[in-house]
């Protein structure tokens, strides 16, 4: 699954620190993520679209729709 | 040294706690069973009632230490719980089978030696410790 999570942080001039933060998991979840290692459950994926304002589909891509 | 991090995301805070806590139980827990297994012969010479009372107080402790583990397995965020899950499944598979086959030796007389708990627990702490280091490797 791909994810615009880096970009926009780096709009809101967060660090990875300060997002993981944000959304209470440890900076290297996040890290994971951005990487495209790990997807995050539906829960933390709502969490990121609270917290940035968006729909989910609009930061998380499914890479069979991309 | 404390990180900084700690301070500012709620999460390492309290998982720090949930570590801590685990970490005193198994130690208590190691205690416990250092004084149920030495102390019958060194400390009150095998009086039954005492040694019947370590040996509950280890079990009881041994309780507390498991339900610490469960809180710290609950409080780590869903990308560490996930490298644990896979630490611990793999432990459980690798401690089923080799610890039956290890047994099976013996019967059928492949190894001369009486099969002892403790190469067990070893090995399956040993397989835990590479699995979890080989997940964070993986998400790293």
């Amino acid at each position: 699954m791909k994810n615009r999570l880096k970009v926009l942080r780096a709009e809101r001039d967060w660090t990875q620190a300060e997002l993981a933060a944000k959304l209470a998991v440890s900076r290297q979840t996040v890290n994971a993520i951005e990487k495209g290692k790990f997807d995050p459950s539906l829960p933390l994926a709502f969490k990121a679209a609270r917290l940035f304002d968006m729909a989910i589909e609009d930061i998380f891509q499914d890479d069979a729709t991309t | 040294m404390s990180n900084p991090e700690t301070k500012t995301n709620p999460h390492y805070a309290e998982s720090n706690k949930n570590t801590t806590r685990l970490g005193l139980w198994t130690l208590a827990w190691l205690i416990t069973l250092a004084i149920a297994a030495f102390g019958p012969k060194l400390i009150w010479n095998f009086h039954t009632a005492l040694t019947v009372l370590a040996v509950l107080i280890n079990l009881a402790v041994g309780a507390r230490m498991i339900f610490a583990n469960k809180q710290h397995l609950q409080g780590l965020d869903e990308m560490h719980q996930k490298i644990f899950l896979d630490a611990a499944a793999l432990t459980l598979g690798v401690g089923l089978v080799c610890g039956v086959s290890y047994e099976l030796f013996e019967d059928i007389k492949l190894i001369q030696f009486e099969p002892s708990i403790s190469h067990l627990v070893v090995l399956m702490s040993l397989t835990f410790l590479a699995a979890m280091v080989g997940g964070h490797r993986k998400y790293r």
